[in-house]
């Protein structure tokens, strides 16, 4: 059979869009002065980064000078949090984050705690919601800020940003969202999520890597991660990425231009998915919410009997990509933090996959992965101990 | 990150399955910490003639049951017993450092096993 060539790990990164490359090659070859240069070159080179700010500004209902661009999604977490304990370390030291953070907040809140702050985590649910309820007995007068994904990464979970953010507000605590899995995907305005702080992420919308940016609204003081000359109004040193950031704000622009269509399409071969998926294979646990509450891209599985990453290699096999757990995490043997904090039992946790699709997806690839996932499951359990003794009764 | 003979012994593990009253099994490992490999033998005069193995686990883990219990057969039990995880490895053409542990687990899979024998065989 021929080997198949089938991509759904569109959380871990995309592949770059056409339109977005023809208009990032400009400013590789011939637009490639320096944006900090003074002459013609320069001067060009900064009229393209200043319309991309623009283009963001826009798409996000911010200024262009609440737009501060970065190397990605983990520089614009580690600058949120720790530019802003640094900045206002004299007066406040408490910070609440949610347990089920990218990793990039997550370390950075590890590494604040020891210089001192104090670090406190919010309360999910089984199906990651953050408990808000709980978040109004935690905030205080000296916290500082009030930190959640928009959208998780690996579940899905698509959490109440703007009441998360009235209650941080409530204790004039700040509020910052990483909306990295969301931006481009769901409706991120952040006058009407009521965040002051959001980091974004260029290639998981089929953008190039390398470059994000953070929204710092106005008024707000944040110290510096990266130091260096005048780029991004001191705030931010290092000569801009130029073909990267054109091609992020294009990217956002596509995006945003064609985010109902796109949603409303992916959000099809997931529940397509999701629906044959538990129709064919049994002793599987869907992590996350369902509908609306969920990211129109993501699947996440777990199966009992047998470990994610085996899984992964089966579906590898057969010409499929996805991720087992977090890609970030992939590295280490530990269960996903995610899971766990959704309270599933650790060998649950690891025999977990995600899926995420993308707009070049098919019904028949779709199909497809049902099949091979349906068969490489049945062929691990049948080598699996755990499915011997605890299933024999109950999987005929 | 794997190695090609890895994803072989992966694709096309070999002695997957059980043996019917074996002479010696041995299961290691934990379902908390995603592994659990068990090894079933059967042997005669202290010769392993046959070897059976079910796991739990990563690509990997699969991997290097196949191959121990490849090389097993045939062995005496104290050649078996000499079996080092790092030939294991070798074996297989190598193994990411962070899987290093599925081939010691192999090693405690048959080593636990063949205590299993020789303890059954001093009752």
């Amino acid at each position: 059979m021929e080997k198949r060539n089938i991509y759904m790990d569109h959380a871990a990164t995309t592949p770059l869009d056409k339109r977005v490359l023809d208009k990032m090659i400009p400013y590789m070859t011939e637009i490639y002065g320096n944006a900090n240069s003074q002459h013609f070159f320069g001067r060009d080179a900064v009229k393209g980064v200043d319309e991309a700010r623009d283009t963001i500004a826009k798409i996000i209902n911010a200024k262009p000078n609440e737009i501060y661009f970065t190397s990605g999604g983990t520089e614009a977490d580690n600058w949120a949090l720790r530019g802003i304990a640094h900045a206002y370390k004299d007066s406040k030291k408490h910070i609440i984050i949610s347990p089920i953070e990218h990793a990039a907040m997550l370390s950075t809140a590890k590494d604040l705690a020891k210089e001192g702050f104090e670090i406190e985590y919010m309360k999910v649910d089984s199906e990651g919601f953050i408990d808000l309820e709980h978040l109004k007995t935690q905030v205080r007068d000296d916290t500082l800020l009030v930190a959640c994904m928009l959208a998780n990464n690996e579940v899905g979970t698509i959490e109440p940003i703007k009441e998360m953010a009235e209650i941080a507000h409530s204790k004039k605590a700040f509020a910052f969202t990483d909306a990295v899995q969301a931006c481009g995907v769901l409706k991120t305005d952040v006058k009407e999520l009521g965040v002051d702080l959001m980091s974004m992420s260029s290639h998981k919308i089929y953008g190039p890597k390398g470059v994000g940016a953070l929204y710092v609204r106005n008024g707000i003081k944040i110290s510096n991660l990266i130091f260096g000359g005048h780029q991004e109004r001191t705030k931010r040193g290092g000569t801009t990425n130029v073909a990267g950031v054109i091609g992020f704000a294009e990217a956002f622009r596509i995006a945003e231009s064609e985010r109902e269509q796109n949603y409303k399409y992916v959000a099809g071969l997931r529940d397509r998915f999701i629906e044959k998926v538990e129709k064919s294979v049994p002793y599987i646990k869907l992590n996350g919410p369902r509908g609306e509450k969920r990211l129109p891209a993501n699947a996440d599985f777990s199966f009992e009997y047998i470990e994610g990453e085996s899984i992964l290699f089966s579906l590898d096999l057969a010409g499929i990509a996805v991720s087992s757990g977090s890609a970030c995490s992939s590295g280490s043997l530990e269960p996903s933090h995610v899971l766990l904090a959704l309270g599933l039992k650790e060998e649950l946790a690891h025999g977990s996959i995600r899926f995420s699709f993308g707009k070049h997806n098919t019904i028949e690839e779709i199909d497809y992965a049902v099949e091979v996932l349906k068969n490489g499951v049945e062929r691990l359990r049948a080598m699996s101990p755990l499915f011997k003794i605890e299933g024999e009764n109950k999987y005929v | 990150m794997y190695s090609e003979k890895v994803m072989e012994a992966f694709a096309n593990p070999k002695n997957v399955g059980e043996i019917e009253n074996p002479d010696g099994v041995g299961r290691v490992g934990n379902a908390s910490c995603g592994d659990i490999m068990e090894i079933q033998l059967r042997i005669e005069n202290d010769i392993i003639t046959d070897a059976k193995f079910r796991t739990f686990g990563c690509a990997a883990a699969i991997a290097t049951s196949s191959t121990a219990t490849e090389m097993v057969k045939g062995m005496t039990v104290d050649e078996a017993l000499k079996l080092t995880n790092a030939k294991v490895v070798e074996c297989l053409g190598g193994l990411p450092a962070q899987k290093i542990h599925c081939s010691v687990l192999a090693e405690e899979a048959i080593k636990k096993a063949i205590e299993d024998y020789k303890s059954k065989k001093a009752r």
